[in-house]
């Protein structure tokens, strides 16, 4: 009973959060069946808020791609935690891919037994899969009828969005170090860089500083 | 094909790669223990770049406007412990006053 309580809350609470996104993608000039696709096929909050970002600030493609690629590589780690538990072939496999994501992966993982992990998994990743993509419809089309983005606040939502997004990530010394460094590089870098390669660059300091313990 | 589409294909597709290789990478590759910070970490580097150049660029210039006293009101509102909505809401409200009477 609990874990369906679980789950149906996330999606919603997560799900609604995806009209943020089908704004900023409008308001970002990207048409409202790309904004709905990248929901439908992406899935990945923060990759598909990168997508965005890295276009509205002058990017190219390729850098929204990897900027986004990067951002999402979390998920395949995931999915090596959970294969072992949900235990699937075929296209059973697929699809459970496609919904592996922090809310699924994080409500499974928050249950006690195995039977109820899987439990977890699929009603969390279908339940924010659905409303994730109603949301962004909204979202999208709302944007679509207010007109110009600035005036409406869209161009400040979509970092408030990446904050919301970074906030919990910011659990220790190393990672508060690590975005003060990240700001700094990324800004100035931007003046004498192309678009988007500020961004891309940071990579790096998460390597330097989680190369050693 | 425009710059939006081939971003919108491209990204999807590889992020459905990397969840599906997730199911089938062997699973000594997790035990790395240096691969495993690195992979925490890059969201923190990319996600704080992107707020950076989002609130503070307009391409490759470098500009204070509307967009900062949104991000102020986002960061007090996540020191409140403001719901995730409440706070992009309440960023976009600032921003808007901010460009409107500023």
């Amino acid at each position: 009973m609990s874990v369906k309580r679980d789950s149906f809350s996330v999606s919603i609470t997560v799900g609604a959060y995806g009209s943020a996104f089908g704004a900023a993608a409008v308001a970002a000039d990207f048409s409202v069946l790309q904004a709905c696709l990248l929901s439908l096929l992406l899935f990945s909050g923060a990759s598909q808020f990168a997508v965005v970002g890295v276009i509205a600030a002058g990017g190219t493609a390729i850098n929204a791609i990897a900027t986004s690629t990067l951002l999402g590589t979390r998920n395949g780690l995931y999915g090596l935690r959970l294969a072992p538990i949900l235990k699937l072939r075929g296209w059973r496999r697929v699809v459970a891919a496609q919904i592996t994501i922090d809310e699924s992966i994080g409500v499974a993982l928050a249950q006690k037994d195995e039977a109820e992990m899987r439990r977890g998994f699929w009603y969390t990743g279908f339940g924010v899969f659905i409303f994730w993509n109603l949301f962004t419809l909204a979202g999208a089309l709302g944007a679509q009828a207010i007109g110009d983005p600035s005036a409406w606040g869209l161009d400040a939502a979509v970092p408030a969005a990446f904050l919301g997004l970074l906030w919990p990530r910011l659990s220790d010394r190393k990672s508060w170090v690590l975005a003060g460094f990240a700001i700094l590089l990324a800004l100035s870098l931007t003046p004498f860089v192309p678009a988007g390669i500020p961004i891309i660059s940071c990579t790096l300091l998460a390597i330097i500083i989680g190369w050693r313990k | 094909m425009s710059t939006f589409w081939i971003a919108v294909i491209g990204s999807s597709a590889l992020a459905f790669g990397i969840k599906l290789a997730g199911a089938s990478v062997p699973k000594s590759f997790l035990s790395n223990l240096r691969i495993l910070r690195i992979n925490t970490l890059i969201p923190v580097a990319l996600l704080t770049a992107l707020i950076a150049v989002n609130t503070f660029a307009d391409k490759t210039q470098l500009v204070l406007d509307h967009r900062a006293l949104g991000i102020a009101a986002a960061v007090t509102l996540l020191i409140a412990k403001a719901p995730f909505p409440v706070v992009v809401v309440g960023a976009a409200i600032t921003s808007a006053l901010a460009y409107r009477y500023i």
